[in-house]
């Protein structure tokens, strides 16, 4: 029996990994350490195995996330603070086959955008909705966000974050599963390879929910931001485990039913 | 076409759609809800997206994201919700991607009332948001003219990519006159090629109002301000009505214009050689116009439904070269022909003298000390 031979690269090495054909050649701005290049290519690789790199349309947030739209190489937009859902919903209805998403940060989505994103899943807008959860305001320096743990020190919460006074953590997954207009509502974590791999079937799932027209998707991500975490990148991974996960539990919020049974 | 008796936001709408509106986006605010509630039965019956959102904020974002598609996209509302769209109307000039906004102005400030007024002058025409740009602004005087400027907005905004404001006062959102609609333009099939729809075939294309690099930023904004002068030197808009041996020419825009004109009627029928300059375009303003006719006219007066906001423009304009006196109403006041004329009496009889400060006399009038 012969077989094939595997292809060659011409140092005659074989080819098992590479960039996925939606992510530009572009070097990125992000810190050592952030999981905002690892949310890049998991949905990059969907994008990819979905067959969907020419249909689709992304919306940068304002945000660590700001030139998102020169590391993926699809079209894409620029939104003002918190209103990527509605940029992505004026897209949408006028584009309708095409697949949109937005990726967001927590202050862009969680605090500034909270009428657009809570409206957009009410309506169960067709879109795809990267939410990238680091529990600070990465791009303006390391300020308190709404998704800031309880005593955690930021920049505008020197002393930590007191809930007398700075209010509580706001859960956004918990609360946009209770729209109707979701289809497919999910918390993963990018601190372990484990995590990752489950982040980026939700990401499948999330982009399936939309080709299927079934309604508004998220995956919320929960993130690292060791340069405003005062943390060695390790530490940042084990502080997203020690203390993100438990205040932020990660499972699935909402799943329509058709989605339940699709196996990707 | 034959001709309708219309209300003035109902036929702004159909006017919009018979432009080949792709898109509308709004929110409900008196005295412009009658446009939104159109597009809510006819868009759907052609075809074509409508959406009430959540707020203008949201309203002027999805307006934004249609726009970067290249559709023909739109939103009305009124003072206070242009406040509140100011941030995406900056970003959609900042993109240079083309929009139209309808704005039906009522009493202000705040949440002021829900009468006609021309209070958002100088709110919509020096910026409505913030950085280096320049919207065009129009303002209809008639039903028909409103619907006449609404076709004429669309292709506008494409020409220079930019924002296109027409702004009614209340009274022509609300009012009803006999109006004859354009046939229906067919939907543009082809896209403009900076238009994102997926990159499909060709290489990926952003549309942002973002750049970093301060030489590239100052470069897109010399490539605004180069498309704003294309746009001051052709559209440029107004109407002239007894100019011709007009010894006193009274100034005003909109509904403003418009009573003015019945007062300038009666006034000559009592022998006063006056006649009115009635500014369409509010930017480009009029101003090489309006400097021409201060070197003849031996005193302007500027009438207004607000405290002067284009007054100033006219001042700017005449450089010093003509007496001039204000009369406004404000807060939703509409000024009656009467008053108007009053003013022009007076104007003829006792011209002004070239240091008096029309907004002072007439302050000092409305509301003695």
């Amino acid at each position: 029996m012969t077989v094939a031979a595997p292809p060659k690269t011409k140092h005659n090495l074989k080819l098992i990994y590479q960039k996925p054909e939606s992510l530009t050649d572009s070097p990125t701005h992000y810190c050592p350490g952030c999981t905002h290049g690892v949310a890049h290519r998991l949905v990059a690789e969907v994008l990819d195995e979905m067959g969907l790199r020419e249909k689709a349309i992304g919306i940068a947030p304002v945000g660590c996330a700001v030139l998102a739209y020169e590391y993926f190489n699809i079209d894409g937009v620029e939104a003002a603070h918190g209103r990527a859902p509605a940029m992505a919903t004026g897209i949408k209805r006028v584009l309708p086959d095409r697949v949109v998403f937005t990726y967001q940060g927590d202050g862009d989505l969680a605090s500034i955008g909270m009428a657009e994103i809570l409206h957009a899943a009410g309506r169960g807008e067709r879109i795809t909705v990267i939410f990238i959860n680091n529990a600070i305001y990465g791009m303006t320096g390391g300020q308190m966000a709404p998704t800031t743990l309880p005593e955690q020190v930021t920049t505008s919460s020197p002393r930590g974050r007191d809930v007398a006074t700075q209010g509580f953590p706001i859960r956004m997954s918990e609360i946009l599963a209770q729209m109707d207009g979701a289809a497919y509502v999910v918390r993963r974590s990018l601190h372990d390879p484990n995590n990752i791999r489950k982040a980026k079937k939700a990401i499948r799932l999330a982009f399936e929910a939309q080709v299927r027209g079934l309604g508004f998707a998220m995956v919320e991500l929960l993130s690292t931001c060791p340069t405003n975490w005062g943390m060695t990148p390790i530490e940042a991974m084990n502080w997203v485990r020690d203390h993100m996960v438990p205040a932020f539990p990660l499972g699935d919020y909402k799943v329509a039913p058709e989605l339940q049974k699709l196996r990707v | 076409m034959p001709r309708e008796l219309m209300k003035g936001n109902v036929a702004m709408a159909e006017a919009a759609i018979r432009a080949g509106l792709e898109a509308y986006f709004g929110y409900p605010i008196t005295p412009q809800s009658e446009l939104l509630e159109h597009m809510a039965k006819r868009m759907p019956e052609e075809g074509r997206a409508f959406l009430q959102a959540e707020s203008e904020v949201a309203a002027i974002n999805m307006v934004y994201g249609a726009a970067c598609t290249g559709a023909r996209v739109m939103t009305s509302t009124s003072g206070p919700g242009i406040s509140l769209m100011a941030e995406g109307i900056s970003y959609i000039a900042g993109t240079e991607v083309p929009a139209v906004i309808v704005d039906v102005m009522r009493g202000g400030p705040g949440l002021g009332n829900i009468a006609p007024s021309q209070g958002d002058y100088r709110q919509v025409i020096h910026g409505a948001g913030h950085g280096d740009f320049f919207p065009i602004v129009l303002a209809p005087a008639s039903v028909q003219e409103a619907v006449d400027l609404i076709g004429e907005a669309f292709d506008i905004a494409e020409k220079y990519r930019t924002v296109v404001f027409v702004v009614a006062d209340g009274s022509i959102g609300q009012m009803m006159e006999p109006v004859e609609l354009p046939e229906p333009r067919p939907l543009r099939r082809e896209r403009p090629d900076w238009a994102v729809s997926g990159a499909a075939g060709r290489p990926h294309r952003t549309l942002t109002s973002l750049y970093l690099k301060p030489e590239v930023e100052e470069r897109i904004n010399l490539r605004i301000l180069k498309r704003w002068q294309e746009a001051e030197a052709n559209e440029v808009r107004y109407r002239e009505y007894y100019l011709d041996d007009a010894e006193f020419v009274v100034l005003g825009f909109g509904t403003a214009g418009r009573v003015a004109l019945s007062a300038v009627r009666a006034a000559r029928e009592e022998g006063i050689r006056v006649g009115l300059f009635r500014p369409v375009s509010l930017r480009p303003f009029p101003y090489q116009a309006i400097r021409d006719l201060a070197q003849r006219a031996k005193a302007f007066l500027v009438v207004e439904m607000n405290g002067g906001q284009m007054l100033e423009d006219v001042q700017a304009a005449a450089q010093g070269q003509v007496p001039m006196r204000f009369y406004g109403r404000m807060g939703g006041m509409v000024p009656f022909p009467d008053e108007v004329l009053e003013e022009i009496r007076t104007l003829a009889a006792d011209p002004p003298t070239p240091t008096e400060n029309p907004r002072a006399r007439w302050l000092a009038h409305m509301m003695p000390a």
